[in-house]
């Protein structure tokens, strides 16, 4: 995936995009988000307009319907701050996506600069702060699923950076650990059988080491994949990475719950 | 409960034989493995600079490729080659018929070539009477089964080796027998003959130089000489983009694309061919025709997909895909599946575009054809355009099962809105199953997996609460 180069945010003041997902679904996932990034001595400002980033109507193909969403994004972040969002997939649709949609624009050049001050949070722990170790102990053997939006972004490592920081997490490799969890958006609906039999495909892998967690960036990926094992009436606990670190943190003392 | 299907790729992928679908799974995935091993073990730490080069190579190729189309032609000729152009299929198979028919040709053998599906050369020969052999033991297979090719690399993909056995059987070559030897050993016996009955060999290439007009051709069976031995006429039908500006490109593709496609280093044959036979040559063609086929290959160098022309057709991008894993070739539709193919089908179907509009939804977007590919294409940046262009002009099957999002995009862009929306959403935790099956989106949804319950704006408030807090 072609990114444009960042630059290293001098403030730590930043702009939290929260996602959709968590607007209606995840709440605890963007309050940990907040909490993980105060703790790293960020201000975190929440844009009240926000709403969601385009992404749905650009991978169904409805690019006009996602350019109207994208300016509303440009609207309410507005400045030089950081975006920093809890998602692969929506920093992906920031720095990337809206990109390819606004080639022929007439505001292409508002979109990249919004585009180059977008984080996904893992990305911007590590990689703009310098973040390299998570105090205090979480206890889990955790299976982590590095969704496919983080390809070929600083994304995957940095989150698997941080949760190997935490004492006491032991990251499990799975079987076919690079493959897609079936959920791709509108593809999930479009495509329901296709969709569910990737899905099936890596419970089994995941299931096989019994793990504690299942955890990725993206809360697409666990919002489809924790869909199945629900249906299924099976368990697997769900997480995160923003929430693990949280945990982390609170176990240590540096955070109240 | 089994979900409803809205397109022709899922239901496909649904209804297909479970024995089928494990055959193409276990293939795919076991290739990709054998890929991933090979250019990684020899590259550590360039096999991604590699692809990334020999796309730049390839972009290049075809942002100039009238010029080295021209270079091309005159190295050919130089060679002692006579070089023919051909606007469309159906042009290339006219040529590849005169040329036999002039020179009385009954027989002909022919070595793997996509471009001749995409022409569909050989029932074109058959009608006027000219008996046409398949000599790739895959296409051969496909051939008497009277079946259609579901890889580019590996036609049968979707074959067992019970199945092949049963069709050589049916066809008289011996009993039946499935040991993969016994079955090759067979099918080469048969071949062999084919070989010194026919007058013309036809070819494919994988790449051209335009530099030299050498013409690389590469197998695994040796058919493709085979072909060519005994056979006074060779015409090799060539897609435009196939060329490479020089010999010493060559190293860099052949080293990918043995390894992209099957994970060898190399692949058991490379011919070079530089011309037909010189005096003093102990045998070879005495004469070689190369058509170049454009066949709406110049229309999409001018779209915005222009990319997809780097294919050197490998097939990695089908094996690594986990939707082609599920579906198989055929679900396509097309001569070309998997993520190449959702691009380039639809390209290549002009006017006809809207038939195949749906292909490019069939992917996750989750970039692995991205990954693998030897010459770097974006596949999924293509995909999404063509997702934008089906959109545009109204095609229907490309739709089909998406929800409409203009009413997404007006709460999206409302903020007041959207808040009044997550407060409604508190609806979905109590209406019961049976109500939202109404809504086919949330029928496929929840066919499939649960939803979660419904939270919308708890975030806002604690956020809310939490900045009064700081204050």
């Amino acid at each position: 995936m072609n990114t444009l180069d960042r630059q290293v945010p001098a403030s730590k003041s930043i702009q939290l995009m929260a996602t959709c997902l968590c607007d209606a679904f995840f709440d605890d996932v963007a309050k940990a988000t907040v909490q993980v990034l105060e703790w790293a001595g960020c201000n975190v400002e929440f844009p009240e307009g926000q709403t969601c980033c385009g992404q749905p109507a650009f991978n169904a193909g409805d690019w006009k319907a996602s350019r109207q969403v994208v300016r509303h994004v440009m609207d309410v972040f507005q400045g030089e701050k950081p975006v920093v969002v809890p998602s692969g997939s929506c920093a992906a649709m920031g720095f990337h996506g809206a990109l390819l949609e606004f080639e022929k624009e007439p505001d292409l050049p508002q979109v990249k600069q919004l585009a180059s001050r977008t984080w996904e949070l893992t990305d911007y722990l590590v990689n703009g702060l310098g973040i390299e170790k998570i105090p205090g102990k979480v206890s889990a053997r955790v299976s982590f699923h590095r969704s496919c939006h983080s390809r070929g972004t600083c994304t995957g490592p940095s989150a698997v950076k941080l949760l190997s920081s935490i004492e006491g997490i032991e990251l499990l490799p799975f079987g076919e650990q690079e493959q897609c969890c079936g959920f791709g958006g509108a593809f999930s609906v479009s495509f329901p059988n296709i969709s569910k039999k990737m899905g099936e495909l890596k419970i089994e892998h995941v299931l096989a080491d019994n793990p504690d967690i299942l955890a990725s960036v993206d809360m697409g990926c666990l919002l489809h994949l924790g869909g199945i094992i629900d249906k299924s009436g099976r368990e697997i606990p769900r997480k995160h990475v923003a929430q693990i670190i949280r945990d982390a943190l609170v176990e240590a003392g540096e955070i109240k719950e | 409960m089994t979900p409803k299907s809205f397109q022709q790729i899922d239901k496909f992928a649904r209804d297909l034989p479970k024995e089928v679908r494990a055959t193409v799974y276990d293939g795919s995935k076991s290739t990709s493995e054998k890929r991933y091993d090979s250019i990684w073990r020899d590259y550590p730490e360039t096999a991604d600079v590699l692809r990334e080069t020999a796309g730049k190579v390839k972009q290049h190729t075809l942002e100039h490729l009238d010029q080295y189309l021209e270079q091309a032609e005159k190295s050919l000729t130089a060679a002692g080659a006579k070089v023919h152009f051909a606007s469309t299929g159906d042009r290339a198979n006219e040529i590849a018929l005169k040329l036999m028919q002039e020179r009385g040709v009954k027989k002909m053998v022919k070595s793997k070539s996509m471009v001749t599906e995409e022409t569909h050369l050989v029932p074109y020969l058959e009608k006027a009477g000219i008996e046409c052999v398949e000599t790739d033991l895959g296409e051969f297979i496909v051939q008497i089964d009277h079946d259609h090719p579901s890889h580019i690399v590996k036609p049968i993909m979707h074959k067992n080796r019970r199945q092949i056995a049963k069709s050589f059987e049916r066809e008289g070559l011996g009993d039946y027998n499935d040991d993969p030897e016994t079955i090759t050993r067979r099918a080469r016996v048969h071949l062999r003959k084919k070989y010194f009955e026919a007058d013309c060999g036809v070819t494919g290439a994988n790449f051209v130089s335009a530099e030299s007009g050498r013409m690389v051709l590469i197998t695994n069976e040796g058919n493709a000489r085979f072909c060519m031995a005994a056979t006074k006429l060779h015409i090799a039908i060539i897609g435009i983009e196939k060329l490479v500006p020089r010999d010493q490109d060559l190293s860099l593709f052949l080293n990918l694309i043995g390894r992209s496609g099957t994970g060898q280093q190399l692949t058991v044959y490379q011919q070079f061919i530089n011309g037909p036979k010189t005096p003093g040559q102990p045998d070879g063609p005495e004469e070689m025709h190369v058509i170049f086929v454009d066949n709406k290959r110049t229309e999409v160098l001018a779209s915005e997909c222009k990319e997809i022309l780097r294919c050197i057709r490998c097939g990695a991008c089908l094996n690594v895909c986990p939707i082609y894993r599920q579906a198989s070739g055929h679900a396509y539709r097309s001569v070309y599946p998997g993520p190449v193919g959702a691009v380039l089908s639809p390209l290549l179907a002009g006017d006809k575009f809207p038939e195949l509009a749906d292909l490019p939804k069939a992917s996750s977007l989750c970039g692995a054809c991205n990954e693998v590919c030897p010459v770097n294409i974006p596949i999924p940046d293509l995909l999404l355009c063509l997702r934008d262009k089906g959109k545009r002009e109204g095609a229907k099957n490309a739709s089909a099962g998406t929800p409409p999002m203009g009413m997404y995009a007006m709460m999206a862009s409302q903020p007041s809105a959207w808040k009044a929306a997550m407060r409604l959403g508190y609806a979905v935790n109590i209406t019961p199953q049976a109500m939202m099956n109404v809504v086919p989106a949330a029928q496929a949804w929840t066919s499939v997996r649960q939803l979660p319950k419904w939270r919308g704006g708890k975030f806002r408030d604690w956020m809310g609460e939490h900045d009064k807090d700081a204050k």
